[in-house]
């Protein structure tokens, strides 16, 4: 009996052992976890890389999710639990200004961790985007800066829109998903920022944006079952449904409202007003 | 001008055909294999199951040479064909392709088969009824039966019409040979056709090649109707062998195409409707027992249908929408003859795949084309039998029949189920049905009367548009249609009886049905969505009514005045209404018909006329107004000329003789009839 009951013990020890290795901070190691992923950017700095990944070529106006990870260059492997911020900035000709970004949370792997930026704009000859990294590993704070290409989606299609609200509040709108869009009725998301000032974008809860996606060439008609986008605490984004009942060229008509349900941008659709100022565009 | 070229067409080929020594190996032939033709074997058998089934039959051109002669119109298509009928009426949305229609209901309410072989038009906007793709030319029959009494091929409302292909059927008549060509003076329509025959007691192989081309017709004051053209050619083989005195195998094929084909009443034409129509069966008179006349039949049938827009002026935004429709099938059936009952046992099945698609070309180059499915790959799957048992009572005798059916409905094509997933969120691929039929018909004679009555009841599942059309245009009703899988089936109470008294110089019957359809499928307007089409006025969502009733009646008459000169006449009235009391679309005001026909020896004249009273029982909110009354007439003189074997039948008739301009309830969007109308026909027979 003595026995069993030592040999049950020294399982559950060991259990409680294996569990609490789990919280330590060594590097998971495993097959490349961003091997679906393209590298959009490299920085290498204080002996270290940080890599900068995404789903697609490069950095593009409008909402783009990104995951980071930083290489000890020595030691050739990525630090476990690394705290990062970031600040993108654009500098124009006359003035410079952030744009709207996530914080940067925890993911599976816990060398990566995972955030948004959206840009407003594209880069130029002129103007550029820059990106500054503050992290801090290993109990020790470094910063990193380099400079970023920001283009217009392949498409062309637009995905974010700028806009000062009748509250003579300056916005920004984005467009999260369908990335990649089907026939039928597909999840829709965006994020809606408040420029706070040229270095601050706060983050907009509980408004409304209303939907109404329009084919454009073919008489401008509309499509069933759309639901109006509506502010979700727990993806921190507004959160809809989009219906697609062909493909082709539709043009996503929004309207934004604040809590007390007043319009601050955007009009109706109708016979006479064939869009509104407020829209998103795609393409499939 | 015209006319003078067609002769020639025809003694050219004629001569040609002397020239390659074809005639003298038939002649050769008909020596070898004396043929006949018997004037018994055209007769119809007028036995106690057709005074049962209540059934029409339509002659066609079984035995072209003996019965062409009989014919205002031996080479009129399939569709004049049918319209001629009692119960028939044709919709037309231009020159080519009718759509029948029996007691008031449309294709989806009825079961037309060919050799009871289910076939599925393949274009969304019904410019491809069955009937459209085969000609008169390879028919020897069409059977047309209201109601219930169609049940046996197929889950039916409103009646059948099942297509009899024209087969030699070991008729010992060796060689026969023939070619027909006919025109038409109105819209310049030319036919050619061939066919050569063979049939023994051992084997028999019967061919046949038709072509017919037109312009456009004009309608009455001579006014061109754009876009109603067509060129269609077709071609069919039938083959039959004994393998014992017993049974037999036979196979049969059609291959159909019709070209360039205006639709003056739609938006779109077809550039390419093609059917490809296949059998083989095995036929055996005895089944151990008593059963006998063991049929079965194995089948498929491919169709594709091109529409398009390509020739059509100040189209806004050009579209393509192919559509294909595949059907594989079987039926086995056999008859058991007692002492007092016949029985009848059937079981078929099919399995059918309905893809249409659409594709709109903005006309900014650099956008992508719009696409859509209109119809979402749906595989339906029906297995079925049926029975039916005419029992002899004392000085009557009763027919009942009944058929119970599986079907299954699944879409196939991702794409397609999310479309319909936009309407229909919780909606499942696959929709599984029970159909059943049950009627009783019962006839009852005191020479000369005859009292026929029938009570019956069945259901139908959807069609693939009413249950999974997405955003089919009606330019009828100029609406945008979307189909609800979920829709119940339509069920159908019926009633029905008719009085004649048959003398063989004199003979008339009254008749009369009434549907009472619980579930009645039909578009109703949903003003929340919007229309896809161009110009469209809005979506109309498929729904079951509570119900819709309809009702039917006619009167027809025939007298002999002399054994050559007869004439003929029938007036028919018929009502339609839905739950509200509000009248259906489509239902025939007063319409009238009356003709003599003159048969002696070789020469025979026919003056026909018929017309309709002005439409009082229409709706607007279906798109409906009012048709006036009219009244056509025409005339046809016949006179066959023997040379040894063989014989020219020569045929020469006017239609619409004072060139009416009219349109009938069943013009889609009112376009006109045709107008005046010459037309002549001469059909050469070897044998």
């Amino acid at each position: 009996m003595k026995t069993i009951k030592l040999i049950l013990a020294s399982i559950i020890l060991s259990m409680g052992a294996t569990s609490c290795s789990k919280e330590d901070d060594s590097p998971i190691i495993e097959e490349n976890p961003m091997a679906q992923f393209n590298m959009v950017s490299q920085m290498e700095a204080n002996g270290h890389t940080v890599e900068l990944y995404a789903d697609g070529e490069g950095f593009t106006t409008g909402y783009n999710e990104i995951y980071i990870r930083i290489k000890d260059n020595d030691r050739e492997t990525y630090f476990a639990n690394p705290k990062i911020t970031w600040t993108p900035m654009m500098y124009m000709q006359a003035m410079m200004h952030t744009g709207p970004k996530s914080l940067l949370g925890a993911t599976e792997n816990n060398t990566v961790l995972k955030g948004y930026l959206v840009f407003q704009m594209a880069g130029n000859e002129d103007e550029y985007w820059d990106l500054t990294l503050n992290y801090k590993v290993e109990g020790t704070e470094y910063t990193v800066k380099k400079n970023i290409d920001v283009n217009h989606p392949t498409d062309g299609k637009q995905k974010v829109t700028t806009f000062t609200g009748s509250d003579n509040v300056k916005y920004v709108l984005a467009m999260v998903s369908p990335q990649k869009p089907k026939e039928g009725l597909n999840n829709m998301a965006a994020v809606l920022y408040k420029m706070e000032s040229m270095k601050e974008f706060s983050l907009v809860e509980n408004y409304t944006i209303t939907l109404d996606p329009r084919m454009t060439s073919m008489g401008n008609h509309g499509s069933p079952n759309n639901k109006d986008l509506t502010y979700d605490a727990t993806s921190q984004m507004y959160q809809g449904q989009l219906s697609l009942s062909m493909t082709g060229y539709w043009k996503l008509n929004l309207k934004v409202l604040n809590e007390s349900g007043e319009l601050l941008k955007g009009e109706d659709v109708t016979e006479e007003n064939e869009a509104s100022s407020l829209y998103f565009e795609l393409e499939f | 001008m015209k006319v003078k070229e067609s002769v020639q067409r025809v003694c050219h080929t004629l001569l040609a055909l002397y020239k390659h020594g074809l005639c003298k190996g038939i002649v050769m032939g008909c020596v070898a294999f004396p043929s006949f033709i018997s004037a018994q074997e055209l007769v119809l058998p007028q036995d106690s199951i057709i005074m049962i089934n209540l059934e029409e039959v339509i002659m066609i051109s079984a035995q072209k040479a003996f019965n062409f002669r009989k014919q205002a119109k031996p080479l009129s298509s399939l569709d004049e064909f049918l319209e001629s009928s009692k119960k028939v009426a044709m919709v037309k949305r231009g020159g080519y392709a009718w759509e029948p229609t029996l007691n008031n209901m449309f294709s989806e309410r009825l079961s037309v088969t060919i050799d009871g072989m289910r076939i599925f038009g393949a274009c969304t906007d019904k410019m491809d009824p069955i009937t459209s793709y085969v000609d008169a030319s390879n028919l020897s029959k069409a059977h047309i039966a209201s109601g219930q009494q169609g049940a046996k091929h197929g889950n039916t409302i409103g009646g059948a019409i099942d297509l009899e292909l024209d087969k030699s059927n070991f008729r010992n008549t060796g060689f026969r040979g023939g070619v027909e060509s006919g025109f038409e003076g109105n819209n310049q329509q030319s036919i050619i056709g061939g066919e050569l025959n063979y049939s023994g007691a051992k084997f028999y192989a019967d061919t046949d090649i038709i072509y017919r081309k037109t312009e456009n017709y004009k309608a009455g004051g001579d006014k061109e109707v754009l876009f109603s053209q067509f060129t269609k050619y077709n071609i069919s083989a039938n083959l039959g062998y004994k393998l014992t005195d017993d049974n037999a195998i036979t196979a049969s094929f059609i291959f159909d195409e019709a070209r360039d084909v205006g639709y003056p009443a739609l938006p779109m034409d077809v550039s390419s409707a093609k059917a490809i129509i296949g059998s083989i069966g095995y036929e055996q008179d005895s089944l151990g027992g008593r059963l006998q006349h063991w049929n079965s039949k194995l089948y498929m049938n491919t169709i594709t249908h091109v529409m398009d827009d390509t020739n059509r002026p100040d189209v806004a935004i050009h579209m393509d929408m192919p559509g294909w429709s595949d059907t594989y099938g079987f039926f086995s059936e056999a008859r058991l003859n007692g002492d007092s009952n016949k029985l009848m046992f059937k079981v078929d099945g099919y399995y059918n795949r309905s893809l249409a698609e659409m594709t709109m070309y903005p006309q900014d180059p650099n956008e992508k084309p719009m696409f859509m499915l209109t119809w979402p790959d749906v595989r339906t799957a029906n297995g079925a039998i049926y029975v039916e048992d005419e029992l002899s009572l004392k000085g009557s005798s009763l027919k009942i029949a009944t058929r119970i059916a599986l079907q299954n409905q699944n879409v196939a094509d991702e794409f397609g189920l999310n479309s319909l997933r936009i309407f229909y969120p919780e909606m499942e691929a696959s929709k599984p049905r029970f159909l059943k039929s049950i009627s009783g018909q019962w006839h009852k004679m005191w020479m000369p009367w005859h009292l026929n009555a029938g009570v019956s009841y069945g259901d139908r599942a959807p069609s693939v548009t009413e249950g999974y059309g997405f955003y089919l245009f009606n330019s009828f009703d100029n609406h945008d249609y979307v189909g609800d899988p979920r829709l119940k089936n339509e069920k159908s109470m019926e009633v029905n009886a008719k009085l004649s008294y048959v003398k063989p110089k004199f003979n008339i019957s009254a008749e009369a049905n009434f549907f009472h359809i619980p579930d009645y499928i039909i578009g109703v307007v949903d003003p929340s969505l919007s229309a896809m089409t161009l110009g469209a006025d809005g979506v109309k969502m498929y729904k079951n009514l509570s119900y819709a009733r309809l009702f039917n009646t006619s009167l027809d008459a025939e007298y002999a005045l002399l054994p050559e000169l007869k004439w003929t006449g029938d007036v028919s009235y018929h009502l339609g209404t839905d739950n509200q009391g509000a009248n259906l679309p489509f239902i025939s005001p007063l319409s009238y018909r009356s003709g003599v026909q003159y048969d002696k020896n070789t020469f025979s004249v026919a003056v026909k006329m018929s017309g309709a009273t002005k439409q009082v029982n229409y709706n607007p909110e279906y798109g409906e107004d009012q048709t006036l009354a009219y009244t056509v007439f025409s005339i046809s003189i016949g006179k066959t000329f023997y040379m040894n074997n063989d014989s020219i039948m020569a045929k020469v008739g006017v239609e619409n003789i004072f060139d009416k301009e009219y349109s009938t309830y069943t013009d889609w969007k009112n376009i006109p009839r045709m107008g005046r109308n010459i037309f002549l026909t001469l059909t050469y027979s070897i044998k």
